[in-house]
């Protein structure tokens, strides 16, 4: 029981920085912060694939003799589209923020709706 | 030897056209060049539609590598039948767009509108196409990005704040999709959708069931299923005219044609239906959406966001269709895809006149507009008698198979329901015919007169399809079946 908790320690990190990510989007209404959390929250998600390929004492996949046991280095590969994906996203979210600012003078989500319903 | 690499040009053709609108640069040349690259993509997919029907399902190894080693495309009944509509509205829809884009987006940044339209079109396109997991993320993510920026385009600000939560919202699904797909490789090493079918071991291993959940909720977020709806009514409300037509009438119906592959194709209905029951959830939340979302928009005075609502309740009747699991009900949801977006793309380009010449699309201003601009409210009330599903449209074809599906089963209560769904449909529609024909005319509105023919043309093309499908149903509910027929047949 103890080895499973302990063992998987990964799993662990990987679901607390989801949760925490996933927490700051719903709870903040500063705009700023909401692109931070989703940040945390798609990152968590790359540390979980990365988690997946990796073997304990296996090498990058190298043809020689000398190794015998490689990691999988798909995941990671994948990963990396992924992260170009997350930097987008950010890119467009907080080109977005600088034009809400422009437009609303604020980035408090309930300020911008206020502004709107009045 | 062009007809072999149909597949892949299918995506490659707008893709490579988009970075090239940027160098064009120059206004009429890129416009024109997007218009013709639309066509040329809608002219493929119809190639393709008819090879598939003809030949059976088409395999394409991207760059000779074969599946699950490569990335490959696969074209069937029902990935041909998607690329066909969201093809069309795409290329409707930009012939349309000229003279709409001038009155909403400044010129200068129309080559920048083609580029992302062009990014759009091929995220919604390689969705349809592909066979491979990951890739279907990264297109996905493709589309949602590109319809972030599209909707942020409008002079409206309110387009911005609306844009951002759908930026949120849309990001939050698509990651839980990646989550979904990741705990999918774990369990099984490939990311080729119809490997997967067959490796997923489908008792009992609680990797598959935590993934089945992660893509269930991901993928309702994308198509806006209620309770998971709130970021559309706002987006296509204060997004472009032009952008509204086609993201109302491709986007979430893209959505749910991958939900389709996950529960059909991967999965399998006898997991999804059978062992996890998710019919049971499905269909409660399918029509508490068709209800809830008809009664909101009975109570809008912004006809665009009244739409937008009535489109959550369009895709309660499609994921209906789905949780009835059988064919007639999954026949009833892919037909709805294809005539929802026949509808709602007309609805909306009818919307788009009205702003053009009205400056407004508030029901206070729409006063006497039935004869100040009698050819596009003949449109919209078309479009809306479809809503209804009024026999001789494409609506009514719909709710027919819908009904049928339901008595099948011996639901009668379902069948009642839908058909009390449809009073509220009427209710929302009326009052737009009430308004624009029954009141009188605003004083100063001397000057509003009928949308140009550039515009009126495109629309009246896709309304005159919804009575064309709704008469002539052999070919539409025809290729659905198909489609149907195969998913439920087991792998793709």
């Amino acid at each position: 029981m103890i080895d499973t908790l302990i063992g998987s320690y990964n799993y662990w990190i990987v679901i607390f920085l989801m949760m925490t990510g996933f927490y700051i989007v719903i709870s903040r209404g500063n705009l700023i912060k909401k692109v931070i959390g989703l940040n945390i929250f798609q990152t968590s998600v790359f540390l979980l694939y990365v988690s997946i390929g990796k073997i304990r004492g296996g090498t990058a996949p190298i043809m020689s003799d000398d190794f015998t046991l490689y990691s999988n280095p798909l995941p990671g590969v994948l990963i990396l589209t992924a992260i170009v994906v997350g930097v987008a996203t950010t890119a467009v979210a907080l080109a977005l923020v600088v034009r809400i600012r422009e437009a609303y003078e604020t980035i408090e989500e309930d300020e911008i709706y206020g502004q709107d319903s009045a | 030897m062009i007809g072999q690499h149909l597949p892949v040009l299918q995506i490659i053709v707008p893709l490579i056209a988009a970075p090239l609108c940027i160098l064009l640069h120059r206004r009429s040349p890129v416009i024109g060049f997007t218009i013709l690259v639309c066509w040329l993509t809608f002219g493929a997919s119809l190639m393709l539609l008819e090879r598939v029907l003809a030949e059976g399902s088409i395999v394409y190894e991207m760059g000779g590598w074969a599946a699950p080693w490569g990335i490959e495309y696969r074209v069937d009944a029902l990935s041909a039948f998607v690329l066909v509509f969201v093809s069309a509205i795409g290329a409707i829809v930009m012939t349309y767009a000229p003279r709409s884009l001038v009155s909403e987006i400044p010129e200068a940044r129309h080559y920048l509108f083609c580029s992302v339209y062009l990014l759009c079109l091929t995220g919604l396109l390689g969705i349809a196409i592909t066979g491979d997991l990951f890739n279907l993320f990264v297109f996905l993510e493709i589309s949602a990005l590109s319809s972030y920026v599209l909707i942020a385009m409008g002079g409206d600000r309110r387009s911005l704040p609306a844009a951002f939560q759908y930026l949120v919202m849309g990001t939050i699904g698509a990651t839980f999709i990646l989550i979904g797909i990741g705990l999918m490789y774990m369990t099984t090493g490939t990311l080729n959708m119809a490997d997967m079918a067959a490796r997923l071991p489908t008792s009992g291993v609680r990797t598959v069931l935590v993934a089945f959940g992660f893509l269930t909720v991901g993928i309702s977020l994308k198509m806006a299923l209620f309770p998971l709806h709130v970021w559309l009514p706002n987006a296509y409300a204060y997004a472009p005219s032009v952008v509204t037509a086609f993201l109302a009438a491709t986007a979430t119906k893209v959505s749910v044609y991958i939900f389709l592959r996950f529960v059909f194709s991967v999965f399998g209905s006898e997991f999804v239906f059978g062992a996890r029951a998710l019919d049971a959830i499905l269909m409660p939340l399918s029509i508490a959406g068709i209800f809830v979302a008809s009664t909101v928009a009975i109570f809008q005075t912004d006809i665009k966001r009244m739409l937008a609502y009535s489109s959550v309740a369009q895709i309660g009747y499609m994921t209906l269709g789905i949780s009835f699991a059988s064919v007639t009900g999954l026949t009833a949801g892919i037909v709805h895809l294809f005539n929802h977006a026949l509808m709602k793309g007309g609805l909306f380009m009818a919307m788009g006149c009205i702003m053009f010449s009205l400056h407004s699309v508030q029901l206070e201003d729409m006063r006497g507009l039935g004869r100040r601009m009698p050819l596009t409210m003949m449109a919209w009330v078309i479009g809306g008698l479809g809503l209804i599903g009024v026999p001789l449209t494409v609506g009514f074809v719909s709710k027919w198979y819908l009904i049928e599906a339901a008595l099948e089963r011996d639901w009668w209560w379902v069948a009642a329901l839908l058909l009390a769904s449809s009073l509220l449909a009427l209710a929302y529609v009326w009052r737009v015919v009430e308004t624009a024909y029954f009141r009188e005319p605003l004083d100063h509105d001397g000057e509003v007169r009928e949308a140009p023919l550039s515009m009126l043309v495109p629309t009246w093309i896709l309304i005159g399809a919804t009575i064309v499908f709704g008469v002539m149903t052999t070919r539409s509910a025809g290729v659905a079946r198909l489609a149907a027929e195969v998913l439920l047949g087991g792998a793709p």
